[in-house]
């Protein structure tokens, strides 16, 4: 167990030097498209806490991204508050109705929470248009990007690339704590087995909803990051389809898993491109053929496959898979 | 009263179906007292009523202090253990995991190393099994670590849902012999059992249920030599 740890460090530090590296060899573009993998994977482990984790269903995460990118969004437009302090805002007030979403969401459960939450990313870019006088209505709002502050020699493509990375690295650090600890085995554990959850004295009720809402606060984070990178919100790009898209990135990164939300998150942003690349008629049937060999060749993700490689590779005794396995039939359904 | 459990006129409700129609039995401290009945008799509904995990009416009293309002995590800080029907094994988790869970609701918290050691003396194989997935382990195995993480609880009173339900003879045995050591520390036991020869065997007193009603009660060994119950739960 101990052996695994340092090689474990090494390579931990490694990707957090690449990472730093990267703003300084890629173009401005390719940088955006980084930064934006790192929203999604903030965005996918949130989610991942919700679904990997604790075994709740939700189809409706793009609407807690959305909630996020628009409060962020609005504080800056209107009341020209700096990007920096929109995120603990949105973090915040996502806990919140993530919270209180949670609250009835516990009647429900398996397919039916998923169609909850579904209704929810359906109702969202509705209600946005609605509020025209806050969010633009269709037309949405238009920012424009910070300039790097202290004088620092960033444009701001690069700038946004290190604030997005830094929110991610100490998001994941909160996260892998939470979720390695005490709090996480009981998330784990109501996954497992709800009623012997309940019998060791776990407040389900409770840790279910307080989940909803750090999740949906992950999310939202996430959200309010991506009205920076991207300097505009509309409610269009917070439909049901990126309520599916990063549903199909915790799954395929890895669910119950915390690399595995980076994994998804760099599927999610990169593999409809090179669908797109391969083929200009039709990009989602490509897609959707990465999509099944993926699941075929990967049935734990790609983290859970990384990790039977690693097993295999240094020939170690039983795999241990931990909590970080995938839900098995008897939660996933009903 | 001395008891140490006391059920008057307990009904038990899953919506609108009634599970218990006035159940009463009290429990002496410190001693093994066993459940018997059918499928369906309403064994499980009694702990979970306990345990408050489903709806009553009906009075609920664990040394003295009414249980009626509390909630499952209030029950549990006084000590009450409840290793659930089926096991409930948390399979994702190590059996190391599943054990520190068994600690949740305790109410001194600390270390849990001599509580590691104290229940590794009774099942040493979960020693060897510590750090594996506890879904990976056998039926028995895994009833032994419903058992021990009921303990780390350090409970006054261990409720025990159908310990035995498919396992080996053996094994079974095995088990029920741990149980009385377990008894002998002083946790006292409500144990619930369909199979009626080995609870007589371990249980001092006996509570027949009938289709949510305590129909027959008495100390084991005369219960045993019964001739109703014979026939009907012994078999011969």
């Amino acid at each position: 167990m101990s052996g695994s740890r340092l090689p474990r460090l090494v390579g931990l530090l490694s990707l957090l030097l690449a990472a730093c590296a990267l703003p300084f060899v890629l173009s401005n573009f390719r940088l955006f498209q980084f930064s934006q993998v790192y929203i999604y994977a903030i965005a996918i482990l949130g989610l991942n806490m919700l679904t990997g984790y604790n075994g709740q269903f939700s189809l409706g995460h793009g609407a807690f991204y959305a909630i996020g990118a628009y409060v962020s969004a609005i504080m800056m437009d209107r009341w020209n508050i700096a990007y920096g302090w929109t995120l603990p805002v949105a973090g915040v007030l996502c806990l919140v109705v993530g919270f209180l979403f949670g609250l009835p969401a516990l009647r429900l459960e398996g397919l039916y929470l998923a169609l909850a939450t579904f209704s929810l990313a359906l109702a969202v870019p509705q209600i946005l248009k609605y509020f025209e006088h806050w969010t633009g209505g269709s037309q949405g709002i238009v920012l424009s990007k910070p300039n790097a502050p202290f004088g620092l020699k960033l444009n701001p493509d690069q700038w946004l690339y290190f604030v997005t990375f830094a929110v991610l690295v100490l998001l994941f650090w909160l996260g892998a704590n939470l979720l390695k600890g005490r709090i996480g085995r009981a998330i784990v554990a109501i996954r497992d087995n709800h009623i012997a959850a309940e019998a060791m004295g776990i407040n389900t009720a409770l840790y279910k909803s307080l989940v909803f809402g750090v999740s949906a606060a992950y999310t939202g984070v996430a959200g309010a990051l991506s009205a920076s990178v991207i300097a505009y919100v509309a409610p269009d790009s917070f439909n049901v389809f990126l309520s599916v898209t990063l549903l199909i990135g915790s799954v395929i990164g890895g669910l119950a898993s915390i690399s595995g939300a980076v994994f998804g998150a760099l599927f999610i942003q990169f593999v409809p491109n090179w669908a797109q690349d391969i083929s200009k008629a039709a990009p989602w049937a490509i897609f959707g053929v990465f999509l099944i060999g993926f699941m075929y060749l990967m049935p734990f993700g790609i983290a859970g496959g990384i990790r039977l490689l690693w097993i295999r590779a240094t020939r170690s005794r039983v795999p241990q898979e931990g909590r970080s396995a995938v839900p098995t039939q008897a939660h996933t359904t009903t | 009263m001395s008891a140490l459990l006391d059920v008057q006129a307990l009904e038990a409700f899953y919506g609108r179906t009634k599970a218990l129609h006035g159940v009463s039995f009290s429990m002496a401290r410190g001693g093994i007292t066993t459940i018997l009945g059918a499928n369906g008799a309403g064994k499980t509904t009694t702990l979970r009523a306990i345990s408050r995990m489903v709806r009553t009416t009906g009075t609920l009293r664990f040394e003295g202090e009414a249980l009626e309002r509390k909630a499952t995590e209030d029950v549990v800080q006084l000590g009450i253990a409840h290793a659930p029907e089926g096991r409930g094994t948390f399979v994702h988790l190590t059996v190391e995991e599943n054990l520190r869970l068994g600690a949740w609701g305790r109410r001194e918290r600390g270390s849990l190393k001599d509580d590691f050691e104290r229940v590794f003396g009774y099942f040493p194989v979960l020693r060897e099994r510590r750090r594996q997935a506890a879904g990976t382990l056998s039926g028995g195995e895994q009833q032994m670590l419903a058992v021990a993480r009921a303990l780390m609880l350090r409970p006054r009173l261990l409720l025990l849902d159908e310990p035995s339900l498919g396992l080996a003879p053996l094994v079974v045995r095995e088990i029920f012999r741990i149980l009385r050591t377990i008894n002998q520390t002083g946790v006292s036991i409500l144990l619930v059992e369909q199979n009626a020869a080995l609870a007589l065997d371990l249980a001092d007193h006996v509570f027949l249920l009938e289709t949510g009603r305590v129909v027959m009660e008495g100390p084991s060994d005369v219960l045993r030599r019964d001739d109703a119950i014979r026939r009907a739960y012994l078999g011969y």
